[in-house]
């Protein structure tokens, strides 16, 4: 058929902006986990400031994401860096929130308990606190990343590359085959993380 | 004047409500009246923004009806005894259609359905399916199945067990996920820009195509706006939903 | 009014019946009881006479007519019932949830805002207060009260009961199960009430039908399975003590012998005459046939040659006539005395009571009739 044929003579480029897809959601990911668990973590500290955070990024999704990327070009330029700006801030809540709704949904008789038997704080972080939010965690972190990798795909719109691409210069083209070609890879990558994803947090929960 | 916290939380939702919709008159005032320069001018008017905020509600409004008219529905009949089993795999389905990222499912159904306003309704729509689908379910799975005892038992007909006690009880729930359904589809309304559908991403695709800041960030700034204020609205809706 | 005829049920997967061939007989107008431990059947009994479970063999009949052949809704709509969660709807004002089956029943809205009014008068809850509260207003014994109305609305002749009072702290559960009894008086339903304590079921009940593992082990009356337990399950259920229980259930306007009246005006030795002809032990004080919170008794007589005045003792205080057998021994040990006076609501001294009288009367029931 025409489109495998299509498909195969384009498999350089097809390859290379997948990779480069990746690359930027990984980046993304990883700098989003580790800053949105870590100030999940904190603002269970603070009631006060654990609203304050929350609603900020909730307001941060609520944002359309084309326009959160819009918006960062005359700060940011275009290209890969606001995409990662924009991408590690739009996937703060789903992060951010089950880490602390993880956290603070913890029977406090199995806190009290370790108080009582007189752990630190930092230990009753690390030996209590986390490993029975972790569930909630993944789940976030699945969330999250599934997000992002459709976001990337707009990001595409701001010169950040990746498969959105396809997407977006078969759209100006009018070429069917690209924008069905950028649109079914995304989906297929999408689920697949999401599968993927979903059995890692499915060994993690009791 | 003391006010009990619902009233102070009215208030605020109000403030914010107004404040947003001030903020976006007075940017589209701003750049209408002191625009960059001569293409700016030409490009931004009055009537050109009101016609593109039309278009942003209207499709905005038709998806949302839509998903609302199925999802709702599909998820009471889906609690119902005999539907339970399909339960999982019609959550499952409309998973997939959310783990697709909005840009690809609109991309995809131009694919099919060509360009225009239709289509990216229909994307859209299937795009918002899955979170009212999924709280009409968690909704009316968690209202407390004593309740549910005591009406069964007292002789209320199921229907009106359904309508009376189930559904209110599940409405702030529902509605929470109808919130989330609307939020995302002024978001994907952006996107409908590109695929001929008019609306406020037009505003961005023109900045982006002259280059000229004013015009990107308005086109940007306004759905922000119009997701901050229609949240504080379903914020003040659901308050009152509330048992 | 309800008959069970050879009523079994037994859940799909399940090795045995959870009902086992029960026949049991509820008479019109009575509290029949259905106690026993977790997982008895006593619920899924009940339960089966609305139709919320359907046996796997056996009938039902209520009023003679098999409710099989009833439809399920019209069922229910015509018995109230009343859970141990309450189940109140918690979107809906007082009012409206006691409305709920008088609405679905199509009655006027005028004739259901009396019925309103009038039901939470019945169990006590100020209408212009409550009416428009919300259940999460309310405290624990007021849910059930609202619970108890909303059951009445329609003026169903049975009522079902499951653990109503289960989820009150002790206190509020006596004062709901008397005000429960004292609004029965009145009502006179049918009622099936399911509770797993003892207690309550000596309590309140008409008739107990204690079950265990599905099948009915002992029918009959609270003072029935005190004196006459059917088997050593039965008996351990009732607990020690049968003899102090049965007191309870022993009213001292039964207990208590009439006392002979001597007036003021006669003297000591026309006291003395009295007593020894109508062989009471004491006699009341009177003046122009009104009787005084004054008595004598042989001892006091002693004290005196001819003035009745020196032998008169005040009667320090006095049962009612519905305080039980086992008030009246408590006061006795209290006061030291082997005997106390009764009077009726009006504080008029009708009788007395003895430490003799307590003992043939329990010793009496103790050996009734084998039933």
């Amino acid at each position: 058929m025409e489109f495998i044929g299509f498909f195969a003579a384009r498999w350089e480029t097809i390859l290379q902006l997948t990779i480069e897809h990746l690359v930027i959601v990984l980046v993304a990911m990883v700098i989003s986990i580790v800053l949105g668990v870590t100030v999940g973590i904190l603002i269970c500290w603070s009631r006060t400031l654990a609203r304050i955070v929350l609603n900020l990024t909730n307001v941060m999704m609520t944002i359309p994401s084309l326009a959160l990327f819009s918006l960062l070009i005359p700060v940011l330029g275009i290209g890969k860096a606001p995409a990662i700006v924009g991408l590690v801030a739009y996937t703060q809540l789903p992060l951010v929130r089950n880490v602390y709704t993880g956290i603070t949904g913890i029977n406090p008789a199995i806190i009290e308990a370790a108080q009582g038997m007189g752990l630190t704080e930092r230990k009753i972080l690390f030996k209590i606190k986390l490993p029975l939010a972790f569930p909630a965690m993944m789940a976030g972190i699945r969330t999250a990343t599934v997000m992002g990798i459709g976001i990337g795909a707009i990001a595409a719109y701001i010169g950040a590359g990746g498969l959105g691409v396809f997407i977006f210069q078969g759209i100006s083209r009018t070429n069917d085959k690209m924008v069905l070609i950028g649109a079914v890879l995304i989906s297929l990558i999408s689920i697949l993380t999401d599968r993927a994803l979903a059995r890692v947090q499915r060994k993690f929960e009791r | 004047m003391q006010t009990r916290p619902e009233g102070r939380r009215d208030l605020s939702n109000l403030g914010k409500i107004a404040g947003f919709l001030a903020i976006g008159v007075l940017l589209t005032v701003y750049v209408v009246r002191s625009p960059q320069d001569s293409m700016v001018a030409r490009l931004v008017s009055y009537r050109k923004i009101l016609e593109l905020l039309g278009q942003h509600l209207y499709i905005v409004g038709i998806s949302s009806a839509l998903a609302v008219l199925t999802a709702v529905p599909t998820g009471v009949f889906l609690t119902r005894p005999r539907l339970k089993l399909w339960a999982p795999r019609v959550v499952s389905l409309v998973n997939i259609g959310q783990t697709v990222p909005s840009l690809a499912i609109i991309a995809l159904s131009v694919g099919l359905l060509g360009i225009g306003a239709r289509t990216a309704i229909i994307a859209m729509w299937i795009y918002s399916l899955l979170p009212i689908l999924h709280n009409t379910l968690v909704g009316i799975h968690e209202v407390d199945p004593a309740i549910i005892e005591a009406a069964n038992g007292m002789g209320m007909q199921p229907g009106h067990v359904l309508m009376k006690v189930e559904v209110p009880l599940a409405l702030a729930m529902i509605l929470a996920g109808i919130r989330t359904a609307v939020t995302i589809n002024i978001g994907s309304a952006i996107l409908a820009a590109f695929v001929g559908g008019g609306g406020l991403g037009n505003l961005i695709i023109a900045g982006n195509n002259i280059s000229r800041i004013q015009v990107l960030v308005l086109g940007a700034a306004l759905p922000v706006l119009m997701a901050l204020s229609t949240d504080a609205v379903f914020e003040m809706i659901e308050q009152r939903t509330k048992v | 009014m309800i008959r069970f005829e050879s009523v079994s049920k037994r859940y799909p997967n399940e090795a045995t019946d959870a009902v086992d061939q029960l026949s049991l007989h509820i008479r019109a107008g009575e509290i029949c009881m259905l106690v026993g431990p977790s997982g008895c059947g006593k619920t899924t009994t009940m339960k089966m006479v609305n139709k919320l479970i359907e046996p796997t063999s056996g009938t039902i009949h209520i009023d003679g007519r098999n409710i099989d052949a009833v439809d399920t809704i019209k069922l229910r709509l015509n018995i109230g019932y009343i859970i141990q969660e309450i189940g109140l709807f918690p979107h809906m004002t007082v009012a409206e949830n006691i409305a709920t089956v008088p609405v679905e029943l199509g009655w006027s809205k005028a004739r259901i805002s009396a019925r309103i009014d009038e039901l939470l008068e019945l169990v006590d809850l100020d209408p212009r207060l409550y009416r428009q509260k919300k259940p999460r207003e309310l405290s624990g014994g007021q849910k059930q009260r609202v619970g108890v109305a909303r059951a009445l609305a329609a003026d169903p002749r049975i009522m079902l009961m499951d653990e109503p009072f289960g989820a009150l702290d002790p206190i509020t559960r006596a004062k709901m199960q008397d005000e429960f009894l004292k609004i029965q008086e009145k009502i006179r339903k049918t009622i099936v009430f399911v509770t797993h304590d003892i207690e309550e079921a000596m309590k309140m009940g008409d008739r107990i039908a204690v079950l265990k593992a599905g099948r009915m082990v002992q029918l009959g009356t609270p003072m029935e399975i005190l004196a006459h337990p059917a088997d050593p399950f039965v008996s351990e259920l009732i607990g020690g003590r049968q003899a102090l229980k049965m007191m309870n259930l022993i009213f001292c306007d039964r207990l208590m012998h009439e006392v002979a009246m001597v007036d003021r005006t006669q003297n000591a030795d026309a006291a003395r005459r009295l007593i020894a002809e109508s062989g009471a032990s004491r006699l009341i004080l009177a003046t122009n046939g009104v009787r005084e919170r004054f008595y004598v008794d042989s001892q006091s007589l002693t004290q005196t040659q001819d003035d009745l005045g020196a032998a008169i003792r005040p009667i320090a205080g006095a049962l009612r006539m519905r305080a039980s057998a086992q008030d009246a021994l408590s006061e006795m040990l209290r006061t030291g005395e082997r005997f106390l006076f009764v009077e009726d609501d009006s504080h008029q001294v009708k009788g007395v009571v003895d430490l003799e009288d307590l003992f043939k009367r329990v010793s009496e029931c103790e050996h009734a009739d084998q039933a």
